[in-house]
Order: structure tokens, then C-alpha cells, then sequence
């Protein structure tokens, strides 16, 4: 589904993606760890499409399409959905209306018409009630004043909504509390399928019992310095990174 | 002939053919000396230094029409808020149009400033009120000379309007140009409450320039809504000289929706004239190619425990500019004042501009004021977010400008003009925003 070849990114020409190589197949699930400032969540923008990052070499394939060209909302509409590590404050705008608008212009760019407005409802009932979010929470302005782990959580309602093919979670664990990690989880795992893949970006272990990955990476300067199985994540849990810093400049 | 000359050797001529003997004789031939000495501002004045009228004062316009002009109600329906009932004062060509109005004087009087300033029955209103707190200024010296049509509204105590009052101005292009002067007297005594909406509509290319001035009376515990819907075509310029007096614990609030005409400037004045008085002014500019908006407000705070609430948000495109001078002025008296006022811009081209000047003059020691002016473009991360949605860059664009100037319109008491404003936006901003946000 995913394939990212020898990528290089930089912005304002500092380099900070500096040659990635990753495939992602429908069906699984990859975690990708490593240091503060490593390149995560930059990883994570360039395949959603910010446009900010300059993509210097190599390349990111989306079903055998190399998708340099496409816009930020051509990705989503091929199935590209990106949980925000920082999800941005929309004054004005509901959490309702955000989804309608994005579910209808996604449908338009399939040349579909817009969601009848009782499926909408639907779905917006059915989703919420997933991700335990209560009714009134959707009619507030998006993200606006809403708490660290409401925002996580209004992420992964977002995902529940647009139903992606790639799903890319950028520390969606972090300011959650325990309950709330075992709804969004579990959120996660009843929308896994054969056909969709999931890239988790943690730090922590206590995500990745609930979400279990078939593959970690770590991210080390902008590289995938180490690829293993879910083990690796225990081991890191326990060491930290030195140990891999010191092979890498080994 | 310059517009100047013009003006002043009509005011003679206009002198004739009202009545001589009219109460406001006096104030006319006063203000005309006011406008003669003064003549046209021009940008050397520090209140101008932003707006050049010159390329609006170039025409021949006609300064009084020759035909009375008719218009079809449904050729014009839409510039009405046409999905409620309303009490309608509608001018053509500066002219009275009685088919397209509907006026009362039902327990309160929705009707002409002419009758009021000729029959004998309202001469004690013009006494107290006409021309009381409209400024000496040279533009409303000149609208004070010609005054002679425009809307009268006088509501006694008590009194809850059952509908909201709509002043139109229609300008039908019979004249290969022209020059009007609306003079607007609006008194709503103790406990009443009204709504009103004004618009001014050009259906023509050719040049109109409206010279308007409007005199509000809030006295105590009254409550004022007005609305301006400025959406005029690219022909037509207006100036408006808005005057609002309060009393006591009165509330008046002015939304000014700025979406269209060549070069609009609103000179919007409050003067808190008692104790616990509350003031809003709000606005939402959206403009481009080369218009101009310019708002210059006022607001006095002359007694104690008063507030006052602006905040005016501004979307330029293409080469517009905007002008935004807001003028606070807190009296030694005037403890306990809390003031507050923001402008928020965004310019959407390189070549839009905006200056903004918040003005503060305060003499009290325990006051709250704060103001803001911001000029910035669409917030990137923002952006970004929607789009990862996908929602196209056009839509996201037109979504958070939207938003944007979403909190001015929820102060927005009548439903369908919220409704309106909300279909204007989305069309100037070129997105299909089908629901409420
Ligand atoms: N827009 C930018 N401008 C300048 N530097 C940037 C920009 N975006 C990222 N960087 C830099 O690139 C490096 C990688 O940042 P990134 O956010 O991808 O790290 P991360 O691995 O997600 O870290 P964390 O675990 O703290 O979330 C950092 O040094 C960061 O400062
Ligand atoms: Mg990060």
C-alpha cells in the first residue's frame, strides 16, 4: 500500500528526513519510536502532504502512485488520514460541520453527491457512541478550548468518520488517561481491517498493547536506524535509545 | 462647475423650493457656511489621511433628480430582508416611494423625515432632536443643508416594535449620475425596543455618491439594533454619518456588514450620555478588487459603569483597502468604564492593504480598556489541518474566513439577517457553506 524509497526532506533547507525507507502492507500494523526530534512527526506531514517540507530525493508510493504531486486533500481523499500530534484550534467552525464539510468534499472528489443528511446523523451517532464522545462535544467549536486527551480523542472520532485506508497516528496516546487509551484503542482496532494499515508514532509501550504492531522502527536523525517485531518496543521500553545510538555510530 | 460650487449655488435654488419659513431654515443656512468654508476633506486631515475622495467626486452628479421613478417590487425583492414582515421606508432616487414602503403611525411613527419637518404635529420632536448631536463636520454640514428626506422614527415609552423597520435606498441610473443626502431622525424613548436595517442599492453603473447622516436618540433603558448592509454595487459610494445619543442603562448596537461599493466610509459615533450604558459596534468587511472601506468610529464615555464592545474583522482581497480608526474617549468622570476593541484583518493578496489605528484617549484612573488590531493571513497550520480532511484549499480557505468572521454574527439578533449575511459571505468568498456553522 505504502512504499517510501530513500526519502529526503528538509525545510528551509535544513535536512531532516534524510533517507527513509519503509513498506507499509494493507493489514498491518507499524510503530515507529525514537528520540525527541528524530523526524516523526515530520515523517508523518510529508506523506499527509504539508507543503512546508520540500521533498529533496526519493520518493513516497501510494498503491504503486508516486504521490510527490498531489495536494494535502487529494492524499486524504485517496485514503491518507493523519492524527495530529498538535491537533490545530478551528474558532467558529464545529466539530460537526468540520466532518460534513470533509466527508461531503471527499465524496464530491469521487463525484459523489453529499451524505443524505439522516446518514449523516447516523454515522455522527454511530462513531461517537464508539469513541464514547458525548453529543454536546460535537457541537462546539473544533478543538477550541477542548482538554489534551478530548483532542486525541476527537482525532480518532475523525478517523471513525472518514474511514481512511492509511491511518497515521502521531502520539494519539499522549495525554490520554488510562480509560480513555483503552477507548481510543479500541476505537483503532475495530476500524483495522485487511485492506487498511495503521502507522503508530509512540513513545510508549502501553499503546502498543492495545493496538499491536507487526512491525517497529526507530527513527534516528531523520533514518530508520532499527526495524524489528513487537519485542523491539519492550526492549527499547526498558533501555531507551542509547544502546541503539551507540550501533548506529558503531 | 467643481461639486463644490454645485452644491452650495443648488442649496439656493433648494432654499426656494422648500419652504422659507421652515424651523430648520436657520440650521440649513448655518451648515451650508460650515461646508462652503471647509469644502470636500481632503487627505491632508488626519481623519482623512487614508480615504482620497477625489476619485469619487469627479462626476457631474445631479443633485436633484427630475423624475420620480418607479420600481417593480419584484424586480427588487431581494435587496429586501423579503422572509419576514416588516415595516418598509423605501426611497428612489432619493425620492419617497410609497408602493414599495410600509410605513404606521399605529402607536408609533414609521414615516418621512419630510412630514416630520413640515407639519406642525412633530415640530416639538425637530426642536429637541434635529441636528442636536450630529457633528459640525463639513460632509454632515452638507447632508444638514439639503436635509429634507430620509426615515422618521419615533417610538414613545414602552413600547417593544413588533417587527423590524427596513430603511431602503434605491438609486435607478435615470440620472447619468447622482448625489443623495437620506437625513435619518430615529428617537426611541424609555423601555422601547427596535430593530432596524438600512441599505442603500444601486441598480445602476452609473455613479452614485450617498451622503447619509443618521441621528439616534436611546433614551433611558432603551434598546437599539441596527443594522447596515452595505453589498452596493462598484458604482456607488457611500459616506455615513452615523450619530447615536444614550441615556441611562440604554443599549444600542450597530452591526455594519461591508461587502460591496466603490468606496464606503463609516463615521460611526456613540456618545454615552448616563450610567450603565452598553454600546456595541461591530463589523465584517469583505471586499476586493479596488474597493475601499474605511471605518472610523467613536465611541465617548462621558459617565461611569458604562461598556462598550467593538470588534470589526476584515477580509481584503485583490487590491482593496480598508481603513480602521477606532476612537475611545473616556471622560475623568467616567469611572469604572470598560472598554473594549479589536480589529482582526486578513489580507488574501499581496497587494490588499489595511491601516489600522486604535485611538485611545482616556482621563479616568479605574477603567478597563483593552484593543487589538491584528493583520495577518490564514493560519497555515490551520490550513493544513482541514486539508489533511480533505477539504480543498479554496473551501478550507473559505471555511476559516468564514469562521473568522463568525463572532460578529452571533450577536446577530434577527434570525433571517443572519441567514443573509451568512449566504453573502459564502458567495463573496466563493465557498457553499449549506448550513449554519
Ligand atoms: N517547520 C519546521 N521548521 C524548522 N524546523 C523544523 C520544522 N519542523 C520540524 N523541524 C525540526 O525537525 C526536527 C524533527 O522534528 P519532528 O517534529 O519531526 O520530531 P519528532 O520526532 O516528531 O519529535 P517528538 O518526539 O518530540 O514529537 C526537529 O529538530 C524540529 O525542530
Ligand atoms: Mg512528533
Amino acid at each position: 500500500m505504502l512504499k517510501i524509497k530513500n526519502l529526503h526532506a528538509s525545510v528551509e533547507d535544513k535536512a531532516i528526513l534524510r533517507g527513509i525507507n519503509l513498506e507499509v502492507k494493507p493489514g498491518e500494523v507499524h510503530a515507529i519510536m525514537g528520540p525527541n526530534g528524530s523526524g516523526k512527526s515530520t515523517l508523518a506531514s510529508v506523506i499527509a502532504g504539508k507543503e512546508e517540507y520540500e521533498v529533496t530525493e526519493g520518493q513516497i508510493l501510494l498503491n504503486d502512485e508516486d504521490i510527490d504531486e498531489l495536494a494535502a486533500e487529494e492524499r486524504a481523499h485517496k485514503g491518507i488520514f493523519l492524527s495530529f500530534q498538535y491537533p490545530v484550534e478551528i474558532p467558529g467552525v464545529s466539530v460537526t460541520n468540520f466532518m460534513k464539510t470533509a466527508i461531503n468534499e471527499t465524496r464530491k472528489a469521487k463525484g459523489l453527491e453529499d451524505m443524505p443528511a439522516n446518514e449523516m446523523l447516523k454515522l455522527i451517532r454511530e462513531k461517537s457512541e464508539l469513541l464514547e464522545i458525548d453529543r454536546k462535544f460535537l457541537s462546539r467549536s473544533l478543538n477550541e478550548g477542548f482538554s489534551g486527551g478530548e483532542k486525541k480523542r476527537n482525532e480518532i472520532f475523525q478517523m471513525a468518520m472518514l474511514e481512511p485506508k492509511l491511518a497515521i497516528l502521531d502520539e494519539t496516546d499522549s495525554g490520554l488517561d488510562i480509560d480513555a487509551l483503552r477507548i481510543v484503542a479500541n476505537g483503532v482496532n475495530k476500524l483495522k481491517s485487511k485492506d487498511n494499515a495503521v502507522i503508530v508514532i509512540t513513545h510508549y509501550q502501553r499503546l502498543l498493547d492495545y493496538i499491536v504492531p507487526d512491525f517497529v522502527h526507530v527513527l534516528h536523525n531523520g533514518r530508520i536506524v532499527k526495524s524489528g517485531g513487537k519485542e523491539l518496543a519492550h526492549e527499547l521500553e526498558e533501555k531507551g535509545y542509547d544502546w541503539i545510538k551507540e550501533e548506529v555510530k558503531a | 462647475m467643481e461639486l463644490k460650487e454645485k452644491l452650495i449655488s443648488s442649496f439656493l435654488a433648494f432654499e426656494n423650493h422648500v419652504d422659507i419659513d421652515s424651523p430648520i431654515h436657520d440650521v440649513r443656512s448655518e451648515a451650508i457656511k460650515i461646508f462652503e468654508t471647509q469644502g470636500f476633506p481632503t487627505k491632508k486631515e488626519e481623519a482623512w489621511k487614508y480615504t482620497s475622495l477625489n476619485s469619487i467626486l469627479k462626476h457631474d452628479y445631479s443633485v436633484f433628480p427630475k423624475n420620480e421613478n418607479t420600481i417593480e417590487y419584484n424586480d427588487v425583492k431581494k435587496y429586501f430582508i423579503h422572509d419576514i414582515d416588516s415595516y418598509k421606508i423605501v426611497f428612489i432616487d432619493g425620492k419617497y416611494s410609497s408602493h414599495l414602503s410600509q410605513t404606521t403611525h399605529d402607536g408609533i411613527d414609521v414615516c418621512l423625515m419630510s412630514s416630520a419637518l413640515n407639519k406642525p404635529k412633530y415640530q416639538l420632536i425637530i426642536q429637541n432632536y434635529f441636528n442636536k448631536i450630529a457633528s459640525k463636520d463639513s460632509l454632515t454640514s452638507l447632508n444638514t443643508a439639503f436635509s429634507q428626506e430620509g426615515a422618521y422614527i419615533q417610538i414613545p415609552k414602552n413600547k417593544v416594535v413588533d417587527k423590524p423597520i427596513q430603511i431602503i435606498h434605491f438609486s435607478t441610473g435615470n440620472e447619468s449620475a447622482l448625489m443623495q443626502q437620506p437625513r435619518n431622525l430615529i428617537v426611541v424613548n424609555e423601555n422601547s425596543h427596535v430593530q432596524i436595517i438600512e441599505r442603500h442599492q444601486s441598480l445602476t453603473e452609473n455613479p452614485v455618491l450617498t451622503n447619509s447622516v443618521t441621528e439616534i436618540f436611546a433614551n433611558k433603558r432603551a434598546i437599539i439594533d441596527y443594522y447596515k448592509v452595505q453589498n452596493d454595487n462598484e458604482h456607488a459610494s457611500l459616506i455615513d454619518n452615523t450619530f447615536i445619543n444614550q441615556k441611562q442603562e440604554s443599549h444600542c448596537s450597530v452591526h455594519t456588514f461591508s461587502f460591496g461599493g466603490k468606496l464606503t466610509r463609516n463615521n460611526l459615533n456613540f456618545y454615552q450620555n448616563g450610567e450603565r450604558i452598553d454600546s456595541t459596534l461591530k463589523g465584517v468587511t469583505i471586499i476586493g478588487n479596488k474597493q475601499h472601506v474605511d471605518h472610523n468610529t467613536l465611541v465617548h464615555h462621558i459617565e461611569p459603569n458604562c461598556e462598550s464592545h467593538q470588534d470589526y474583522k476584515g477580509i481584503f482581497n485583490d487590491s482593496s483597502t480598508g481603513v480602521f480608526n477606532g476612537k475611545v474617549v473616556v471622560n475623568k468622570e467616567a469611572q469604572k468604564t470598560n472598554a473594549f476593541q479589536a480589529n482582526n484583518n486578513i489580507l488574501v493578496s499581496d497587494k490588499a492593504s489595511i491601516n489600522t489605528k486604535p485611538q485611545l484617549e482616556i482621563f479616568a484612573d479605574d477603567v478597563k480598556c483593552s484593543h487589538g488590531c491584528t493583520i495577518g493571513q490564514l493560519d497555515e497550520n490551520a490550513m493544513f489541518y482541514m486539508r489533511s480532511r480533505g477539504i480543498p484549499e479554496k473551501e478550507a480557505k473559505g471555511l476559516l474566513m468564514y469562521a473568522f468572521s463568525n463572532n460578529v454574527l452571533n450577536s446577530v439578533k434577527i434570525p433571517e439577517i443572519k441567514q443573509r449575511i451568512t449566504k453573502i459571505i459564502a458567495t463573496k468568498l466563493g465557498v457553499n457553506i449549506g448550513f449554519d456553522l
